[in-house]
């Protein structure tokens, strides 16, 4: 029976190229793995659910496709029938949603010794800034920005002053530090996304969002943009590295402060105004 | 609820039916063109959002030439592309398949179906329709004004709708607010139509509980669109005010290409909960009406009852209720409060049981049938198929950790094609294979329409299954390129310009579907008052196409429920609706 045959092989298709299609998601870079468990056991539910139901659907039009005499059974309801699918499919409902709901309270309870980073989207880049000697960030504004200061911080803030603001540069990570993401953006909507961390979240102007981490291997990573963003949505790209300890904080010595970096920039400004003399 | 025939039903008196006052055309124009009779309606309703839908196919195409051969199509440039995925989603959500099920489908079925004379306001119901033509020229419009359409995607999320780093911002996201809100206005008249028609219209006999759950789908999905769509509707009012007089409903302070905006003070995420308030109920206004239809085609192409009627009904119901309590489940990146999560993933997975259910029944009606696979059974197959599917990668993206790796990924955008993409397109396929023969009085072609369905069956599944598999990977979705990115293989790649070949096969199999509609409306076998012996009262009229007023002298009596398929004892397969009890032929020996 042709019709009954395909319908078996589309199941049977489809659980093959699940198995054996070389598409599959990237290696874990942080303590999300979580996530990828959860997935799994989604993966296992609804996969049983899906052969289960084409595998019976497709016997049945092997069996009872219409033949010279055939006549169909008269059959209404049968309720114990269909209460016992009910519950089934509610326990079946239930294995995923409450592994689910624990990795979430996990992705929303941040460590307490969690550093904070500050990633900042603008139509089409990347900038990021992270806490100075003080260990905090200092207060932005969308109305501070300037050329001399693209992220808009906060002149007055003495906890501003030691920043180190990274522009069309690349952010570094520290291996095995858990990390706070703070997310801000100041044109439109943006989305900070890793493929390798798992984590994500959209970045709206208005407020500050956030996700956390614990890197868990050295590497380089693309960040990419993943909520929609104007014309040039594809091209907003940047790398994140993680680094051991040692490379992390060589790194972090080579970084300019929001301090060293705009009385620089008014330097060349009030030299530009009196005309070099 | 279930009448076996050979118990007797007595007691109902002889029709007496008021003769309502019809409004009978009196000329060309009002019979064709100004008409009032929901069926002239209805299939004014079904080319246009056809032939819109035919504009969103060849978008489609454009899309996978770019997306399948990137840097090969100099026509195409990014701000395109952008407006391309835009215009694409938005006509397929709302001016093809909302119109076409509620507008299409509704008003042909319902007043047939419940056995009434036309809908009980043909004014308004014709001026329902003329306001939606308004609306979808509105928006055809805008690939001609300057700066052409919107590009900021279908869920027009602000603040990049409206600022000058998206396509269309002059025009295009003005006049498709628009036409949003026209929509909107024509669906209201229309909507409220349905809605009394299947409270007060139903003819003697016929209960709630003895409708064809094509009538429960319907009319659940129109009750559920007149409470979404205020939402959008105010929505795109707000947006339509911030963009042209400087208001901040959804803007807050921000920078627009370096300068600082005059916008201050509003949210966007207030926008997308508006959105979103409508957009979810909007999948199950698509899914209801295709989730009644199909019952009735499995039922009557499989010469057996629904299984679990009331069951149906209530999941129906209760989907159409939950529905409304989920919506924040597109928001879960999108840096709303975190703890709305637990809520929200929550809801959201108690939807899939009765959902389950609805499956199981569809499935179970199968079990001991007198399947005829003929095409409109074979496309409720694919619909089976392809639901299911798409409905199991929900629980995923529903389950708020899980889809926080997969949201805005392809994943998305192969499930929620899957499920409300290919599922109800299998159902409106179908329907019209079935229903065709009502309207035009002639048969389509068995051969074209058996080829059309499994090109297109497997063809779509082709495109939508392994696409999952890039968004699992982490592609995302709405890339004009991908550009160098070390985690895409050059396999992945492969597999796009696979896709983007079997959407265009795909696509032009569908015009051997438009040629054996317009053949077969002249040179298509005679089909005859009932081709499939179904049960329904649409089946029942004394013309092919039913004429002005549906029926003749005197409305049908309704005497069972719409299911009576091979009952026992009687000799033919199916009890129409109408059949008095002891009208029933019985097999000759069986007790009476």
């Amino acid at each position: 029976m042709a019709v009954a045959l395909i319908l078996l092989l589309v199941a049977i298709g489809s659980v093959l190229f699940h198995l054996y299609s070389p598409w599959w998601w990237t290696p874990i870079a942080t303590n999300w793995a979580y996530i990828d468990h959860t997935i799994n056991i989604t993966f296992w539910i609804t996969g049983f659910v899906f052969v289960a139901v084409i595998a019976f659907m497709a016997y049945c039009v092997f069996r009872f496709h219409h033949k010279e005499g055939r006549r169909a059974d008269y059959n209404p309801e049968n309720k114990r029938l269909e209460w016992w699918l009910s519950v089934g499919t509610g326990v079946g409902v239930a294995a995923m949603l409450a592994p689910g709901l624990v990795v979430w309270h996990q992705f929303v309870t941040v460590p307490a010794d969690a550093t904070e980073v500050e990633v900042m989207g603008q139509q089409w880049q990347w900038s990021f800034r992270l806490p100075g000697k003080d260990g905090q960030l200092g207060t932005s504004d969308v109305r501070n920005i300037a050329p001399d200061n693209p992220m808009g911080l906060n002149r007055d803030d003495p906890h501003a002053q030691d920043d180190v603001v990274i522009e069309n540069g690349d952010l570094h990570l520290q291996m095995g530090k858990p990390v706070k993401v703070l997310l801000r953006s100041v044109d439109v909507l943006h989305d900070f996304y890793v493929p390798e961390f798992r984590a994500k979240m959209d970045m709206v102007p208005g407020m500050v969002t956030y996700f956390w981490i614990t890197p868990i291997r050295t590497g380089t990573f693309d960040v990419l943009c993943a909520e929609l963003c104007g014309a040039a949505h594809y091209q907003m790209r940047a790398k994140v590295i993680i680094d051991e300890e040692r490379e992390y904080h060589a790194w972090l010595e080579q970084q300019k402060t929001f301090a060293e970096l705009s009385p620089a920039k008014a330097l060349v400004k009030a030299t530009y105004q009196s005309g070099g003399k | 609820m279930v009448d076996i025939p050979y118990e007797g039903i007595t007691g109902i008196p002889p029709a007496e039916v008021p003769e309502v006052e019809l409004y009978h055309p009196r000329s060309w124009w009002t019979r064709y063109v100004f008409s009032q009779d929901a069926k002239v309606i209805a299939i004014q309703y079904s080319l246009t959002a056809s032939a819109i839908g035919l504009v969103a196919l060849v978008l489609s195409w454009l899309m996978r030439l770019q997306l399948g051969f990137p840097g090969t199509f100099s026509f195409i440039d990014a701000n395109q592309y952008l407006q391309f995925i835009t215009m694409h989603g938005m006509i397929m959500v709302i001016y093809l398949l909302t119109a076409l099920f509620l507008g299409g489908f509704g008003n042909y079925l319902i007043p047939l179906m419940v056995g009434a004379r036309d809908m009980v306001f043909p004014y308004v119901n014709m001026l329902s329709y003329w306001v939606y033509l308004l609306a979808v020229l509105v928006l055809a419009s805008t690939f001609f004004v300057p700066g052409g359409p919107t590009g900021a995607g279908w869920t027009l999320y602000p603040p990049q709708a409206i600022l000058s780093g998206t396509p269309g911002q002059d025009w295009g996201i003005i006049l498709m607010m628009s036409s949003l809100i026209l929509f909107i206005i024509g669906f209201t008249m229309g909507g409220l139509n349905y809605v009394v028609t299947v409270l007060q219209a139903r003819t003697r006999g016929m209960t709630l509980m003895r409708l064809p759950l094509t009538v429960w789908g319907i009319f659940t999905a129109t009750v559920m669109a007149l409470l979404a769509f205020p939402a959008l509707f105010v929505a795109s009012v707000m947006l339509l005010l911030d963009r042209l007089l400087g208001t901040s409903f959804f803007m807050p302070s921000l920078v627009e290409m370096g300068q600082l905006s005059k916008y201050g003070g509003g949210s966007p995420l207030l926008f997308q909960h508006l959105f979103w308030f409508f957009g979810h109920p909007e999948v199950y206004i698509v899914a209801l009406p295709a989730f009644g239809i199909v019952s009735d085609l499995i039922s009557t192409h499989a010469r057996k009852n629904i299984f679990g009627y009331r069951m149906m009904v209530w999941a129906i119901v209760g989907i159409g209720a939950l529905s409304f309590v989920v919506w924040a489940h597109h928001m879960y990146v999108s840096g709303m409060f975190p703890q709305f999560g637990y809520f929200f993933a929550t809801t959201t997975l108690i939807i899939a049981i009765p959902t389950a259910i609805k499956v199981y029944n569809w499935v179970l009606t199968l079990w001991r049938g007198d399947i005829h696979l003929r095409v409109p059974m074979l496309f409720a197959l694919g619909f089976i198929i392809t639901f299911v599917n798409g409905g199991l990668t929900g629980l995923f993206l529903g389950n708020v950790v899980v889809d926080v790796p997969l949201s805005d990924t392809m994943f998305v955008v192969a499930h929620f094609h899957m499920v409300m993409g290919v599922a109800p397109i299998m159902v409106v396929l179908g329907a019209i294979y079935h229903w065709y023969p009502k309207v035009t009085g002639r048969m389509l072609n068995d051969v074209l329409g058996k080829f059309h369905f499994w090109v297109t069956f497997l063809g779509a599944y082709l495109i939508f299954f392994p696409m999952h598999y890039l968004g699992l990977l982490g592609v995302p979705r709405r890339y004009f390129e991908l550009g160098d990115a070390a985690f895409i293989p050059p396999s992945a790649h492969s597999l796009n310009a696979f896709i983007s070949v079997v959407a265009l096969t795909v696509g032009f199999s569908q015009m051997v579907f438009l040629f054996n509609l317009a053949w077969s409306l002249f040179k298509g076998e005679a089909s005859g008052g009932n081709p499939w012996r179904a049960t329904t009262l649409e089946w029942q009229t004394p013309e092919t196409p039913p004429g002005h007023g549906n029926w003749g002298k005197e409305l049908p009596i309704v005497y069972r429920w719409a299911y009576d398929y091979s009952v026992p004892g009687a000799a033919e397969d199916f009890i129409p609706q109408n059949q008095p009890p002891r009208a029933t032929q019985l097999v000759q020996g069986a007790a009476s």
